[in-house]
Protein backbone atom coordinates (compact mmCIF):
# COMPACT_ATOMS: atom_id res chain seq x y z
CA UNK A 1 0.00 0.00 0.00
CA UNK A 2 1.83 3.13 -1.02
CA UNK A 3 -0.09 5.35 0.60
CA UNK A 4 0.90 3.64 3.73
CA UNK A 5 4.62 3.79 3.11
CA UNK A 6 4.39 7.44 2.11
CA UNK A 7 3.02 8.00 5.51
CA UNK A 8 5.30 6.34 7.14
CA UNK A 9 8.45 7.29 4.99
CA UNK A 10 7.64 11.00 6.35
CA UNK A 11 5.80 10.00 9.83
CA UNK A 12 9.49 8.74 11.13
CA UNK A 13 11.51 11.48 10.09
CA UNK A 14 9.25 13.91 11.34
CA UNK A 15 8.56 12.53 14.84
CA UNK A 16 12.34 11.41 15.70
CA UNK A 17 14.18 15.12 13.84
CA UNK A 18 14.66 17.85 16.35
CA UNK A 19 16.29 21.13 15.04
CA UNK A 20 13.51 22.28 12.35
CA UNK A 21 13.19 21.21 8.82
CA UNK A 22 16.54 20.80 7.86
CA UNK A 23 17.42 18.51 10.71
CA UNK A 24 15.05 15.98 8.63
CA UNK A 25 16.48 16.21 5.24
CA UNK A 26 18.88 13.22 6.26
CA UNK A 27 16.19 11.35 7.54
CA UNK A 28 14.03 11.41 4.94
CA UNK A 29 16.64 11.03 2.54
CA UNK A 30 17.46 7.96 4.08
CA UNK A 31 13.69 6.53 3.75
CA UNK A 32 13.53 8.25 0.09
CA UNK A 33 16.39 7.12 -1.52
CA UNK A 34 18.28 4.92 1.02
CA UNK A 35 15.12 2.46 1.68
CA UNK A 36 12.21 2.77 -0.69
CA UNK A 37 14.42 3.76 -3.61
CA UNK A 38 11.72 6.21 -5.04
CA UNK A 39 14.48 8.64 -5.96
CA UNK A 40 18.34 8.77 -6.99
CA UNK A 41 20.55 10.85 -5.58
CA UNK A 42 20.73 13.09 -8.11
CA UNK A 43 17.11 13.43 -8.75
CA UNK A 44 17.11 14.23 -4.81
CA UNK A 45 19.96 16.57 -4.87
CA UNK A 46 17.82 18.33 -7.63
CA UNK A 47 14.54 18.73 -5.59
CA UNK A 48 17.13 19.44 -2.40
CA UNK A 49 18.09 22.25 -4.93
CA UNK A 50 15.06 23.89 -5.68
CA UNK A 51 13.46 23.63 -2.42
CA UNK A 52 16.19 25.83 -1.33
CA UNK A 53 15.92 28.15 -3.94
CA UNK A 54 11.98 28.54 -3.03
CA UNK A 55 10.88 30.34 -0.07
CA UNK A 56 9.03 28.81 2.75
CA UNK A 57 9.43 25.77 5.11
CA UNK A 58 11.53 22.68 3.61
CA UNK A 59 10.27 19.93 5.17
CA UNK A 60 7.12 20.44 3.47
CA UNK A 61 8.11 21.15 0.02
CA UNK A 62 9.95 18.00 0.15
CA UNK A 63 7.38 16.21 1.25
CA UNK A 64 4.84 17.40 -1.38
CA UNK A 65 7.04 16.89 -4.38
CA UNK A 66 8.45 13.50 -3.49
CA UNK A 67 4.68 12.38 -2.21
CA UNK A 68 3.40 13.77 -5.68
CA UNK A 69 6.29 11.97 -7.90
CA UNK A 70 5.51 9.24 -6.27
CA UNK A 71 1.71 9.01 -6.03
CA UNK A 72 -0.07 11.84 -7.79
CA UNK A 73 -1.71 14.58 -5.40
CA UNK A 74 -2.60 11.79 -3.05
CA UNK A 75 0.82 10.91 -2.56
CA UNK A 76 1.39 14.63 -2.20
CA UNK A 77 -1.55 14.87 0.76
CA UNK A 78 -0.27 12.28 2.30
CA UNK A 79 3.13 13.12 2.73
CA UNK A 80 2.80 16.47 3.35
CA UNK A 81 -0.17 15.24 6.34
CA UNK A 82 2.70 13.17 7.95
CA UNK A 83 5.12 15.82 7.90
CA UNK A 84 2.54 18.62 9.69
CA UNK A 85 -0.01 16.49 11.48
CA UNK A 86 1.75 14.60 14.06
CA UNK A 87 3.94 17.32 15.25
CA UNK A 88 1.15 19.66 15.36
CA UNK A 89 -1.03 17.59 17.76
CA UNK A 90 1.52 17.10 20.20
CA UNK A 91 2.01 21.01 19.93
CA UNK A 92 -1.88 21.61 20.58
CA UNK A 93 -2.84 18.55 22.81
CA UNK A 94 0.26 18.31 25.68
CA UNK A 95 0.95 22.05 25.25
CA UNK A 96 0.27 22.31 28.84
CA UNK A 97 1.98 19.55 30.16
CA UNK A 98 5.33 20.99 27.73
CA UNK A 99 4.53 24.44 28.66
CA UNK A 100 5.60 22.91 32.56
CA UNK A 101 8.56 20.99 31.24
CA UNK A 102 9.79 23.47 28.40
CA UNK A 103 12.57 24.14 30.95
CA UNK A 104 13.29 20.84 32.16
CA UNK A 105 16.83 19.29 31.41
CA UNK A 106 15.39 16.09 30.62
CA UNK A 107 13.52 17.39 27.78
CA UNK A 108 16.45 19.56 26.60
CA UNK A 109 18.62 16.84 26.61
CA UNK A 110 16.14 14.79 24.15
CA UNK A 111 17.25 17.90 21.44
CA UNK A 112 20.55 18.44 22.36
CA UNK A 113 21.30 14.57 22.58
CA UNK A 114 19.69 13.94 18.50
CA UNK A 115 22.13 17.08 17.48
CA UNK A 116 25.61 15.14 17.09
CA UNK A 117 23.18 11.89 14.96
CA UNK A 118 21.69 14.69 12.74
CA UNK A 119 25.00 15.98 12.19
CA UNK A 120 26.16 12.56 11.34
CA UNK A 121 23.58 12.10 8.66
CA UNK A 122 24.02 15.04 7.13
CA UNK A 123 27.97 14.81 6.74
CA UNK A 124 26.78 11.74 5.21
CA UNK A 125 24.27 13.22 2.94
CA UNK A 126 27.30 15.72 1.97
CA UNK A 127 29.51 13.38 0.96
CA UNK A 128 27.05 11.16 -1.06
CA UNK A 129 25.94 14.51 -3.02
CA UNK A 130 30.28 14.59 -3.45
CA UNK A 131 30.18 11.50 -5.20
CA UNK A 132 27.32 12.02 -7.03
CA UNK A 133 28.41 15.04 -8.18
CA UNK A 134 31.77 13.03 -9.06
CA UNK A 135 29.71 10.64 -11.28
CA UNK A 136 27.87 13.42 -13.23
CA UNK A 137 29.91 16.68 -13.24
CA UNK A 138 33.16 14.72 -13.23
CA UNK A 139 35.46 16.05 -10.53
CA UNK A 140 36.64 19.36 -11.97
CA UNK A 141 32.94 20.70 -12.75
CA UNK A 142 32.42 19.60 -9.22
CA UNK A 143 35.54 20.82 -7.63
CA UNK A 144 34.60 24.29 -9.93
CA UNK A 145 31.16 24.56 -8.74
CA UNK A 146 31.31 23.50 -4.88
CA UNK A 147 34.23 26.23 -4.08
CA UNK A 148 32.47 28.81 -6.10
CA UNK A 149 29.22 28.15 -4.36
CA UNK A 150 31.05 27.99 -1.22
CA UNK A 151 32.47 31.46 -1.54
CA UNK A 152 29.24 33.18 -3.03
CA UNK A 153 27.19 31.46 0.10
CA UNK A 154 29.81 31.72 3.00
CA UNK A 155 32.42 34.74 2.11
CA UNK A 156 29.35 36.95 0.18
CA UNK A 157 26.29 35.53 1.80
CA UNK A 158 24.77 35.40 -1.73
CA UNK A 159 20.93 34.68 -1.83
CA UNK A 160 21.36 30.51 -1.92
CA UNK A 161 18.15 31.02 -4.99
CA UNK A 162 20.84 33.05 -6.84
CA UNK A 163 23.66 30.76 -6.23
CA UNK A 164 21.07 27.82 -7.13
CA UNK A 165 20.53 29.58 -10.52
CA UNK A 166 23.87 30.51 -11.26
CA UNK A 167 24.56 26.38 -10.90
CA UNK A 168 21.60 25.97 -13.44
CA UNK A 169 23.12 27.95 -16.08
CA UNK A 170 26.52 27.02 -15.73
CA UNK A 171 25.05 23.07 -16.19
CA UNK A 172 22.77 24.01 -18.80
CA UNK A 173 25.84 25.66 -20.44
CA UNK A 174 29.13 23.71 -20.10
CA UNK A 175 27.28 19.89 -18.83
CA UNK A 176 24.60 19.49 -21.32
CA UNK B 1 -0.08 31.35 29.60
CA UNK B 2 -2.97 30.49 26.90
CA UNK B 3 -5.51 31.65 30.17
CA UNK B 4 -3.88 35.68 29.89
CA UNK B 5 -6.47 38.31 29.78
CA UNK B 6 -4.35 39.13 26.17
CA UNK B 7 -6.23 36.69 24.65
CA UNK B 8 -8.25 37.72 21.39
CA UNK B 9 -10.80 35.82 19.24
CA UNK B 10 -11.68 38.55 17.27
CA UNK B 11 -8.67 38.18 14.16
CA UNK B 12 -10.05 37.83 10.57
CA UNK B 13 -9.19 34.09 8.78
CA UNK B 14 -8.50 36.90 6.15
CA UNK B 15 -5.38 38.61 7.62
CA UNK B 16 -4.14 35.05 9.56
CA UNK B 17 -4.11 33.88 6.21
CA UNK B 18 -2.65 37.12 4.71
CA UNK B 19 0.31 37.17 7.36
CA UNK B 20 1.00 33.66 6.87
CA UNK B 21 1.65 33.59 3.50
CA UNK B 22 3.50 36.72 3.37
CA UNK B 23 5.54 35.24 5.88
CA UNK B 24 5.67 31.45 3.74
CA UNK B 25 6.84 33.74 0.98
CA UNK B 26 9.55 35.74 2.34
CA UNK B 27 11.17 33.26 4.30
CA UNK B 28 14.15 31.49 2.63
CA UNK B 29 16.54 29.22 3.91
CA UNK B 30 13.82 26.33 5.50
CA UNK B 31 11.85 26.82 8.77
CA UNK B 32 14.36 27.82 11.58
CA UNK B 33 15.52 30.86 9.20
CA UNK B 34 11.69 31.88 8.87
CA UNK B 35 11.30 32.43 12.81
CA UNK B 36 12.12 36.02 13.02
CA UNK B 37 9.29 37.23 10.55
CA UNK B 38 6.85 34.64 12.62
CA UNK B 39 7.84 36.99 15.37
CA UNK B 40 7.82 40.48 13.39
CA UNK B 41 4.60 39.72 12.13
CA UNK B 42 2.67 38.09 15.23
CA UNK B 43 4.00 39.87 17.78
CA UNK B 44 5.32 43.71 16.76
CA UNK B 45 3.37 44.50 13.60
CA UNK B 46 -0.44 42.42 14.84
CA UNK B 47 0.18 42.17 18.91
CA UNK B 48 -1.72 38.58 18.31
CA UNK B 49 0.99 37.71 21.15
CA UNK B 50 3.18 39.11 23.70
CA UNK B 51 6.93 38.47 23.60
CA UNK B 52 7.26 36.58 26.48
CA UNK B 53 4.24 34.11 25.52
CA UNK B 54 6.04 34.10 21.61
CA UNK B 55 9.09 33.18 23.57
CA UNK B 56 7.15 30.14 25.52
CA UNK B 57 5.60 28.70 22.63
CA UNK B 58 9.07 29.18 20.52
CA UNK B 59 10.76 26.82 23.56
CA UNK B 60 8.12 24.69 23.80
CA UNK B 61 7.97 24.18 19.74
CA UNK B 62 11.47 23.30 20.10
CA UNK B 63 11.25 20.59 22.79
CA UNK B 64 8.90 18.87 20.08
CA UNK B 65 10.28 17.31 16.88
CA UNK B 66 9.27 18.21 13.36
CA UNK B 67 9.36 20.90 11.10
CA UNK B 68 8.79 24.61 13.14
CA UNK B 69 7.86 26.56 10.63
CA UNK B 70 4.34 24.11 10.72
CA UNK B 71 4.73 23.82 14.37
CA UNK B 72 4.54 27.72 14.87
CA UNK B 73 1.86 28.74 12.64
CA UNK B 74 -0.26 25.61 13.38
CA UNK B 75 -0.41 26.85 17.20
CA UNK B 76 -0.54 30.58 16.64
CA UNK B 77 -3.37 30.03 13.91
CA UNK B 78 -5.29 28.00 16.73
CA UNK B 79 -4.95 30.70 19.23
CA UNK B 80 -6.41 33.28 17.52
CA UNK B 81 -8.71 32.01 15.03
CA UNK B 82 -9.73 27.88 16.34
CA UNK B 83 -9.13 24.81 14.15
CA UNK B 84 -9.89 27.18 10.74
CA UNK B 85 -7.34 29.18 12.20
CA UNK B 86 -4.74 26.44 12.59
CA UNK B 87 -5.35 25.27 9.08
CA UNK B 88 -5.50 28.73 7.39
CA UNK B 89 -2.11 29.52 8.87
CA UNK B 90 -0.41 26.38 8.08
CA UNK B 91 -1.44 25.97 4.65
CA UNK B 92 -1.10 29.82 3.64
CA UNK B 93 2.61 29.02 4.65
CA UNK B 94 2.99 25.84 3.29
CA UNK B 95 1.22 25.69 0.20
CA UNK B 96 2.35 28.14 -2.53
CA UNK B 97 5.53 26.77 -2.49
CA UNK B 98 4.91 23.05 -2.46
CA UNK B 99 2.56 24.17 -5.73
CA UNK B 100 5.69 25.86 -7.22
CA UNK B 101 7.80 22.79 -6.23
CA UNK B 102 5.50 20.60 -7.97
CA UNK B 103 5.07 22.62 -10.74
CA UNK B 104 8.50 23.65 -11.63
CA UNK B 105 10.02 20.03 -10.80
CA UNK B 106 7.20 18.67 -12.75
CA UNK B 107 8.48 20.61 -16.14
CA UNK B 108 12.35 20.15 -15.30
CA UNK B 109 11.79 15.91 -15.08
CA UNK B 110 9.53 15.91 -18.32
CA UNK B 111 12.85 17.36 -20.99
CA UNK B 112 14.96 15.52 -18.73
CA UNK B 113 16.75 13.77 -21.37
CA UNK B 114 17.21 17.08 -23.30
CA UNK B 115 20.99 17.48 -22.90
CA UNK B 116 21.38 20.84 -22.06
CA UNK B 117 18.59 20.19 -18.76
CA UNK B 118 20.46 16.79 -18.15
CA UNK B 119 23.07 19.19 -17.66
CA UNK B 120 21.06 21.87 -15.36
CA UNK B 121 20.60 19.03 -13.27
CA UNK B 122 24.28 17.98 -12.44
CA UNK B 123 25.09 21.56 -12.18
CA UNK B 124 23.19 21.41 -9.45
CA UNK B 125 24.23 18.97 -7.32
CA UNK B 126 27.79 20.68 -6.20
CA UNK B 127 25.65 23.42 -4.41
CA UNK B 128 23.78 20.98 -2.71
CA UNK B 129 26.68 19.28 -1.18
CA UNK B 130 28.12 22.63 -0.35
CA UNK B 131 24.60 23.34 1.36
CA UNK B 132 24.32 20.61 2.79
CA UNK B 133 28.29 20.88 4.07
CA UNK B 134 27.06 24.20 5.60
CA UNK B 135 24.23 22.75 7.61
CA UNK B 136 26.69 19.85 8.84
CA UNK B 137 29.30 22.24 10.72
CA UNK B 138 25.69 24.16 11.85
CA UNK B 139 24.55 21.07 13.87
CA UNK B 140 28.12 20.22 14.85
CA UNK B 141 28.82 23.28 16.30
CA UNK B 142 25.60 23.52 17.52
CA UNK B 143 26.41 20.01 19.69
CA UNK B 144 29.67 20.54 20.39
CA UNK B 145 28.53 23.98 22.65
CA UNK B 146 26.64 21.73 24.82
CA UNK B 147 28.48 18.62 24.97
CA UNK B 148 31.84 19.33 24.04
CA UNK B 149 34.13 18.10 20.95
CA UNK B 150 34.60 14.68 22.53
CA UNK B 151 31.04 13.36 23.32
CA UNK B 152 29.61 14.88 19.99
CA UNK B 153 32.42 13.23 17.63
CA UNK B 154 31.87 10.01 20.11
CA UNK B 155 28.02 9.97 19.82
CA UNK B 156 28.19 10.32 16.25
CA UNK B 157 30.83 8.09 15.39
CA UNK B 158 28.96 5.25 17.17
CA UNK B 159 25.61 6.62 15.53
CA UNK B 160 27.05 6.15 11.98
CA UNK B 161 28.81 2.67 12.55
CA UNK B 162 25.39 1.39 14.01
CA UNK B 163 23.87 3.30 10.88
CA UNK B 164 26.09 3.15 8.35
CA UNK B 165 27.90 0.09 9.21
CA UNK B 166 25.44 -2.11 10.90
CA UNK B 167 22.61 -0.54 8.87
CA UNK B 168 20.39 -0.43 12.07
CA UNK B 169 16.84 2.35 10.99
CA UNK B 170 18.21 5.75 11.86
CA UNK B 171 14.74 5.91 13.60
CA UNK B 172 15.87 3.28 16.63
CA UNK B 173 18.96 4.81 16.60
CA UNK B 174 17.93 8.28 17.40
CA UNK B 175 14.79 6.86 19.45
CA UNK B 176 17.22 5.16 21.99
CA UNK B 177 18.90 8.31 22.33
CA UNK B 178 15.04 9.90 23.24
CA UNK B 179 14.24 7.26 25.95
CA UNK B 180 17.96 7.09 27.27
CA UNK B 181 17.58 11.20 27.68
CA UNK B 182 14.07 11.01 29.25
CA UNK B 183 15.04 8.26 32.15
CA UNK B 184 18.69 9.97 32.55
CA UNK B 185 18.44 10.60 36.10
CA UNK B 186 18.50 14.12 36.30
CA UNK B 187 21.34 14.95 39.12
CA UNK B 188 24.13 13.75 36.89
CA UNK B 189 22.66 15.95 34.27
CA UNK B 190 23.25 18.67 36.42
CA UNK B 191 26.65 17.11 37.58
CA UNK B 192 27.57 17.36 34.09
CA UNK B 193 26.79 20.35 32.70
Amino acid sequence: MIYWELFLAFFIPNIIGYGGGPAIIPLVEAEVVGRHGWMGAQEFAETLALGNALPGPIATKMAGYVGYDVAGVGGAIVAVFATVVPSLLLMLGALGLLYRHRHSPRVKCMSQWVRPVIALMMAWLTWSFFMEGLHGAGVLHTLLIGTASAVALLRFRAHPAFVVLGALIYGGLFLG
Amino acid sequence: MSHSRTEQQSVPQSSLFWVFLRIGLLGFGGGPSMIPLVQQEVVKRHAWLSDEEFADILAIANTLPGPIATKMPGYIGYRVGGVTGCLNAVLAVILPTILAMIALLGIFSRYRNVAWIHGMGQGVVPVVMVMMGQLTWDFLHKAQLVLGWLVSLAMAAVAGALIYVIGVHPGWVIGGILVAALLRPTRKQEAAS
